[in-house]
This record gives C-alpha cells, structure tokens and sequence, in this order.
C-alpha cells in the first residue's frame, strides 16, 4: 500500500475545507449583495424595474455609488407612524404577522415534538431506526401535495372531509369555516415543519445518560423535578436547534399562508411576492427582505449565547 | 480444614440488630431470573459487599434494594418497613452509580445540593449551603465547589459523588462498583480512604464489586453471587478458610481444586496420583462413592527439594504427597508462586515465602520437587 504524503493529505484537507466556504459564498454571500444592492436601488418600469446603485459610474464615471434608500424610508416612515393612531403600516403588519405565526408554530412544535422525539429516544433501540422512518416518511411525498390534502381536509363547504365527518355525526349542522384563516394556517405550518422540530431533539435526548435521571430520582426528585431539574436543561441544545430549524423558514413561509390562508392572512413571504410580482416594486421587495434577513440573525445569535451557557455539559 | 460453610447462603447478622432484611428476592427479566430466592440480612453500620462476575445480578439486586428496579419476587424490610409500596425517590437510600451520574449542568455544590433541596418540608437556603460545605469538607472538596463535575478527575468525581449521595443522611448507602472507575494506583489507596469516611459517618452500606480484593479490603461481610442466586455469605475470613462450594472457593482467593470421588477419608479418581486424604467437617458424614472437590490454598502447599527419581511417599499419617516439576515461578519478592506440574500433566500452584529456603537454593524452572500438605489443610466441597 502506498503511504500519502502528510502534504498530499494537507491539500486534501484544504480543499475540502473549502468547499463549505466557496458553497456559502456563491450561494448567500453573492446573492445576499445583490438583494442588497437591489434594495438601494430605485424602482424603473423597464426589464429590469430598477435602476442599480451602480448605474451612475457608465454615464459620468465620477460617483460610482448613488444609494437610493427610499424603500428603507418607507419602512422607516412605517415605524415613525407607530405612534399614530388609524395610520396605514402595511408592511410592519406583514412583519408582526410572520414573526407572530412563527413564533406559534415553534411552540406548538415544540410542545408537540419533545414528547414526540421523547418517546422516539426511549423506544427499544431496534424500533428507533423503524419510528424515526415514520417520522420522515411525509417527506417523501411533495410538500404541495401535503399542503393540498389540508385543503381537502378543512374545506369549509360540505365537501370538506372533517365538516363530512362532523355533519354526519350530527356534532353540527352547518359546515365549520374552517379553511382560509389564521388557525388553518398554523394548522398547515405545525404539521409541516414539526419533523424539523422533532430531529434535532431526538438526535439530543437519545444521547442523554439515563443515570443521571436515576441519580436524581434516586436523591429524592418527583418525576416533574427530574424532568424539569435534568431531562429539560440537559435537552437545551436540542430544543435551540429544532427552534431555529422551525423558526427561521417559518418567518418566510408563503406558500402554506397563501394556499391555506387564502390571502387572508398578510404575511412577509407575501408581500415580498407582491412587491416582486404585481407592484413591480424590486427595491422595496429587496428592501424587505434584508430587513428579515436581519431581524433573523438577531435570535440566532441570542439563543446561541444562551446555548453556550447551558453547553458547558459536553 | 472442613466445610461447616459459614454463614451458609442466609446472611444471619452477628450481635447488631437487623437493618435490612432481604427475603425471598427475586426479579426476573423475560424469562431468565436475573435475581433468584435471595434472603439476607444486614445490621446496623455494617458494611456489607456483594461480590460476583458481571451479570451475576449484584447490580440488579443493588438497584431493586434503591427502588430503581421492582421486585418480581419478595419482599426488603428497612427497619421492619416494607419498601415495596416507598417509591424510589422517597426512600431513605442513597446510591453513588458506577458512572457517578454527576450532573453536568450543575456544579460540584448543585450536584451536593440537588438532593437536599427535594426534602419537604423545605431546608433553608443557609442550612443547605451549611450542610453542602459539610459534605465537601468531608470528602476535601470544598475548594472545588464551584467546579463543573467534567472539571474533575476521577478520583475528584467520586468524592462529589459520595459527598452527594451522604448529603440526605441516608439510613442505607448503596454503592455500585464504586471503584471500578478509577485507576488501579489509586484504587487500593481510595479503599481505605472510602472505607474509612463510612465508618466514621457509620452508615450502613452495601456495595457491589466484581473484585474480590475490594470486597476483602473494604467488607465487614461479603456476600457471594452467582447466576443470581447467593452462594455464601460470610466474613472474609470465613469465606477465604472455609468456602462452602466450589464457586466461593474460586471466587475468592486463588485455589487448587481436585474433582474426585469419595471413598472412606480419602477423594479418590482425581488427577493427584494419589488418592488424597481429607479430614471431613462436623457436619453430616459426606455421602459415600459422592462427586466432591478438595479446595487447596497455594500457601498450604509445601514444596521441597528432592533428587530425582525419589518415591515421594507419606512421610507421616495423614499426609499427602506426590512428585511435581517446577514449571514456571512468578517472584514476588516476600514469596514466590510456583506453577508445578503433577505426573499426570496436572498443574498446581504454591505459594512460598522466600524465608521458606533458608540457606538452600530455592529450585529453578525444570528441577524436580516434592509436594505436601497435611490433610486437615485441604476443604472438602461437595458442590
């Protein structure tokens, strides 16, 4: 067998490494300046509706940047008008909304998955692999597909399945209306997203030393104490990454709002859609979803602080 | 010397009075008894060691005496309480776990509290703080409270560990292989250490070892385990002089065993070359033409020069003797072990002081020697 040379492994190693990188500059670094550059632009009606930053340097070479920050005003001006009564705020309603329907779907993922991955991590190791396929399995049907079967399942006519159910039973006389508003939505969202919330716990407490939830029965803890005292505390890594992996894409969710909300609920995903689409608004779409981006960074990096501190056990 | 078997396979607790009475205990796992028909009781303050392999149900036994496991079978009084209706985390026992299960999120003082802070009605803030540097005082750890456990060394961690499971004053302390997690250097030093911190709270303890030097060390009595059944339980040196089987004899200590038949005061078919003379205990008369072992230990072994060719008859009644070849010694400074190889190809070990030789020349590997012992020296067994 031929030894490498430690060198050969070295560029190996390098070359690997730097796949992540090149992977996060091409794919968000890049694109994330566009959207920027995009957002400080103004809006045109031509192909494409804006006019760039970067515009001026071809015509007189001088000033090769002209910022344009009028959709930021406008965001601006919509918080300025917080304090107005009856005042008109669009976008910051998009922004509440989103943030809000995220916000409940993690808890409700939350609440939902930890027995969930619980009973996943507990279950006799030749079942887990089986439970955790389960887990998976809505996966391998397309999403669109999953979130139209919803639709069918809460239609509000009589033709929708649990209003047939609820009909024939007698439990009420007319169809609920239960398609096309907030509940239906976070409906949709908590079933799609709970896999992700579900994962990253299991992956956690399957790992948990169960002597230590013994030891503490053992030094005179109920139950709840064990679990509140150790089981949760000892599971915070866990419920930090299943959180963000349900937050974050759930902020910018448009498709399971728009087709179960019917466009009743205004969410950030669909005003951005709106401002790319129909308004032809480029620099204001763009302008939004910077501002998201942000706003998303923030928690991360909160919840990671916290992380390291409650981290200290491995 | 005989097989009165000491203690037999009932623990009967000597002068103190009956702490934990064990009765009838058994759990069974599927279909196999992981625990079978266990009686035993342990006095006040004893110290008490079960002893066997792994899997021969001492730490199931351990945990079903902690509430972590359910009985199948029988029943553990505390101080004539049944403990079969008292939930884990209400009985008045403590166990330090193998793993000390040190919890990794709290420091070496919120593990020593975390028990202290469960009693109802609640201790004051101040009297646990008291009680905790209490606790570390005793195992020398108060400079580390404020240390995470993962800080720690091993021999650290088990401190805090004791220090924790001490903290509630249990009126049983359990403790599961206590020392198995240490290195050897520090572990014979860490016996008498843990050993002598008991003693001087005076809780009565129960701890299970595989190792046999630990339980001897550490025990006032031990208890020994197998398949889940006791085998014998006694003190160290009744078991060591006077095991009951051929289990205990092996377990604890080394010895040599002669699987024979027996016929009159002699084991006869065994592969000594002589039929080996025995003295019988007080008990029953061993059934004749019966399967039996004879248990020797190596330091009644005696060895001495001979030229080669020499008979090696008796030299006096009830003796036994046979011609042996030095095989392989293993020095050791005060004595020696010599793996001797009987005429049938047998092999038996001796031990022998190094004051044994005096002035002669101990024999070398290959040399011919002579093997002797007086009969009231080797333990008849009859299982």
């Amino acid at each position: 067998m031929k030894v490498r040379p430690a060198s050969a492994q070295g560029h190996g190693r390098f070359w690997v490494g730097l796949l992540p990188w090149a992977w996060m500059l091409l794919f968000f670094v890049l694109p994330f300046a566009l959207i920027v550059s995009v957002s400080l632009s103004t809006p045109e009606l031509a192909v494409p509706p804006y006019v760039s930053p970067f515009a001026g340097t071809a015509v007189d070479g001088a000033s090769a940047f002209r910022p344009d920050p009028a959709s930021y005003a406008r965001l601006g001006g919509e918080v300025a008008a917080l304090g107005t009564p009856g005042a008109d705020r669009p976008y910051l309603a998009a922004y509440a909304n989103s943030l809000l329907l995220a916000a409940l779907t993690t808890l409700c993922c939350l609440v939902l998955g930890y027995p969930f991955a619980y009973q996943l991590a507990r279950a006799p190791e030749a079942m887990r692999n089986t439970l955790l396929m389960l887990v998976m399995l809505p996966f391998w049907t397309s999403f669109l597909l999953r979130v139209y079967a919803w639709m069918g399942l809460l239609d509000s006519s009589e033709t929708g399945l649990i209003n047939q159910v609820l009909l024939g039973l007698g439990l009420v006389t007319e169809p609920l209306p239960l398609l096309y508003n907030t509940g239906a939505v976070l409906v949709g969202m908590i079933y799609s997203y709970l896999p992700f919330m579900v994962l990253p716990l299991y992956a956690n407490l399957v790992k948990l030393d169960l002597h230590l939830l013994e030891a503490a029965r053992d030094l005179g803890a109920r139950p709840t104490t064990v679990f509140l005292c150790i089981t949760l505390p000892l599971s915070w890594r866990g419920i930090v990454a299943g959180s963000l992996l349900v937050f974050i894409p759930a902020v910018g969710e448009f498709v399971i709002p728009d087709l179960l909300g019917g466009g009743s609920v205004m969410t950030i995903g669909r005003s951005i859609w709106d401002d790319f689409g129909p308004n032809q608004d480029w620099p204001m779409a763009a302008a939004v979803a910077v501002v998201m981006v942000v706003m998303l960074i923030a928690p991360i990096v909160l919840l990671h602080r916290h992380g390291g501190r409650a981290g200290s056990d491995e | 010397m005989n097989d009165r078997g000491a203690g037999g396979a009932r623990g009967g607790v000597g002068g103190e009075s009956v702490h934990l009475r064990i009765e009838r205990l058994g759990k069974r796992f599927g279909d196999t008894w992981a625990v079978r028909d266990v009686a035993l009781d342990i006095g006040e303050r004893e110290v008490f060691a079960l002893l066997g392999s792994s899997g021969c149900g001492k730490s199931t036994l351990l945990r079903m005496i902690a509430g972590l496991e359910t009985p199948s079978s029988g029943r553990m009084l505390l101080d004539g309480e049944d403990l079969a209706a008292v939930p884990a985390h209400r009985r008045p026992t403590n166990m330090m776990f193998q793993s000390y299960a040190l919890f990794p999120h709290m420091t070496v003082a919120g593990n020593v509290a975390f028990g202290l802070r469960q009693i109802r009605p609640r201790m004051r803030r101040e009297a646990i703080a008291a009680r905790v540097a209490e606790m570390l005082e005793l195992v020398q750890m108060r400079a580390y409270a404020q240390r995470w456990p993962q800080e720690l060394s091993g021999g650290q961690q088990q401190r805090v560990a004791l220090a924790r499971s001490l903290a509630r004053e249990p009126r049983l302390l359990l403790l599961d292989e206590p020392l198995a997690a240490l290195d050897k250097r520090i572990r014979q030093q860490t016996q008498f250490e843990l050993v002598g911190l008991i003693r001087r709270v005076g809780v009565t303890c129960i701890l299970v070892t595989h190792d046999q030097e630990e339980a001897m060390t550490m025990a006032d009595r031990i208890g020994i385990l197998s398949e889940g059944g006791l085998v014998q339980v006694g003190t160290p040196g009744e078991i060591y002089e006077h095991p009951n089987c051929r289990f205990s004899a092996s377990f604890i200590g080394e010895t040599n065993l002669f699987h024979g038949r027996i016929e009159g005061d002699r084991l006869v078919g065994s592969e000594f070359p002589q039929p080996i003379a025995f003295v019988a205990g007080a008990g029953a008369a061993p059934p004749q033409g019966g399967e039996a072992w004879l248990s020797l230990r190596p330091e009644c072994v005696r060895v001495h020069q001979r030229a080669a060719g020499d008979a090696c008859v008796p030299e006096r009644p009830g003796e036994n003797a046979a011609p042996a070849e030095v095989a392989e010694i293993a020095y050791l400074g005060n004595r020696s072990i010599y793996h001797l190889r009987l005429p049938g190809g047998r092999s038996m070990i001796a031990s022998v002081p190094a004051a044994h030789w005096g002035e002669a020349a101990p024999p070398a590997r290959g040399e011919p020697v002579r093997v002797s012992w007086p009969a009231p020296d080797g333990v008849l067994l009859l299982r």
